[in-house]
């Protein structure tokens, strides 16, 4: 099956756009690498290629976790399956 | 794998991969000269560069562990030095002579340029001639200083390219090379995975010191959160959202095996096999020009979005597994793993297909940078000039 997005592992909250031209409402499929296991989400923006879809709700102050571990403090409420990127998530260095 | 190849042993047993006679400037000053050899002496390679007058202190030991490193880098056959005036250039000759490589000196002042330009045109070209009948003898992978930094990042860079070259460092720790990664503020958010595996307290202790010196560098010149530069726009547009993210991409490049042997000043020599960190800019000209300087002869980049950087006398080898990236700017890599974010090749084949593109390079294929002419030399600088 063609992979649209990639997960490192089951515990990451997001997973990462690998092919181009996603649209909203489009159901997608992701390779969970780690565990080696396929999933789909269907996407409520249109994301780049190389941009990240969250996987899981998140509520203002969140952390999201990517690599198992911390990449930063959601700012924005996010929605499973929307586009995470700048507009929503902040380091929480510098 | 492949461990043997054809290099080129120099008079200290070092291994390169290159046999450029360099013309190398000692100032800014005398850039012009420099290259007016280049233009007279068809086949030699002048590494113009920005600085050289005024430095004092640390900068001014980096600026000179910077020439007489490169100098000293086994890619380079022979060299001549060009300065303004005698003494700081015979302290590059003299640093350089050292590996028994042939090393000569002119300086300006009281000849003026185009007498200098007469006589080390003259010397260049016996030097040129000298270096061009050496022959390439069969060398081991163990024998290689290899080095890397990763470039205009995306997320492809952190789940498919940069884990491709960890697979390769993997690799040649096994096989006895000596590795070299830095990119000091780039580790952060995941400077613990580097603490993780340094090798004793001793080096935990040097990591956490080059580490603390560079953030409060950042700290005390940063206007915002640095969102503006770290990441970069390039990073941004490929979907990287902060330091934190970025750094635990670029950090797959060292693999899971090695454990870190020792810490790096800035454009320091390695003293023996294994994984090194060095101290340095995350701005890659900057980063490969140190990484040559310390003595690397083979340098393995990974790219998302496409950073075209090449070096004058380190061979800058780009793979990248960005399906965007390889469509519009193809010409620039050497190595397509974009068969990862496919499912369709494993990582243990992608490192391995980088190791290949390794040897054939070190056996003499010009990487894509080369072939494009990019030969950016950019010296690291401390602070202003005195």
């Amino acid at each position: 099956m063609a992979i649209d997005f990639l997960v490192h592992e089951a515990a990451d909250g997001v997973g990462v756009v690998v092919v181009e031209g996603l649209k909203a409402g489009q159901e997608i499929t992701g390779w969970v690498m780690k565990e080696d296991k396929t999933v789909t989400i269907k996407i409520l923006n249109d994301i780049p290629i190389g941009h990240k879809v969250a996987l899981q709700d998140f509520a203002t102050g969140d952390t999201v976790i990517k690599y198992s571990t911390d990449i930063g403090k959601v700012v924005a409420p996010i929605k499973k399956g929307e586009h995470l990127h700048v507009h929503n998530v902040k380091t929480k260095r510098w | 794998m492949q461990t043997k190849f054809f290099g080129y042993r120099r008079e200290n047993g070092r291994v390169g991969i290159r046999n450029h006679v360099v013309i190398l400037p000692l100032d800014d000053l005398s850039n012009a000269a420099c290259e007016a050899v280049a233009n007279n002496i068809k086949g030699v390679l002048a590494l113009p560069h920005a600085y050289g007058r005024l430095q004092f202190g640390k900068d001014l030991d980096l600026h000179f562990r910077t020439l007489i490193g490169a100098g000293c880098n086994p890619n380079v056959a022979a060299v001549v030095v060009i300065g303004i005036e005698p003494q700081w250039t015979n302290k590059i000759v003299e640093g350089i002579a050292t590996t028994g490589k042939p090393v000569f000196g002119f300086s300006i002042e009281q000849n003026g340029d185009l007498n200098t330009i007469a006589a080390a045109s003259r010397k260049a070209k016996e030097l040129l001639q000298w270096a061009t009948e050496l022959q390439r003898t069969e060398c081991d992978v163990k024998e290689l200083v290899v080095s890397t930094k990763c470039g205009e990042s995306d997320t492809t860079s952190g789940i498919a390219t940069n884990p491709t070259v960890g697979n390769a460092y993997d690799k040649l720790y096994d096989q006895g090379s000596t590795l070299i990664f830095g990119e000091t503020t780039e580790l952060t958010g995941g400077e613990h995975l580097v603490l993780e595996r340094c090798i004793n307290d001793e080096v935990r202790a040097d990591f956490q010191k080059y580490f603390d010196r560079y953030a409060k560098v950042i700290d005390d010149h940063k206007t915002s959160d640095l969102s503006d530069s770290q990441p970069t726009k390039g990073n941004i547009e490929g979907g990287l959202t902060t330091i934190e993210e970025k750094a635990l991409g670029n950090i797959q490049k060292i693999g899971r095996k090695a454990p870190v042997v020792g810490c790096l000043d800035l454009a320091e020599a390695p003293t023996g096999p294994g994984l090194w960190f060095m101290d340095s800019s995350s701005a890659a000209a900057e980063m490969v020009t140190l990484c040559a300087a310390a003595g690397a002869v083979v340098h393995l980049f990974p790219t998302g979005q496409g950073n075209i950087i090449g070096n004058p006398i380190l061979p800058v080898i780009k793979l990248c597994s960005n399906p965007r990236t390889l469509r519009t700017m193809e010409e620039h890599f050497d190595v397509n793993v974009s068969g990862l974010v496919r499912r369709e090749i494993n990582m243990d084949q992608a490192g391995d297909m980088l190791l290949e593109m390794m040897i054939r390079t070190c056996n003499g294929r010009l990487t894509a940078a080369e072939a494009l002419g990019h030969r950016e030399f950019i010296m690291t600088r401390l602070y202003e000039s005195a």
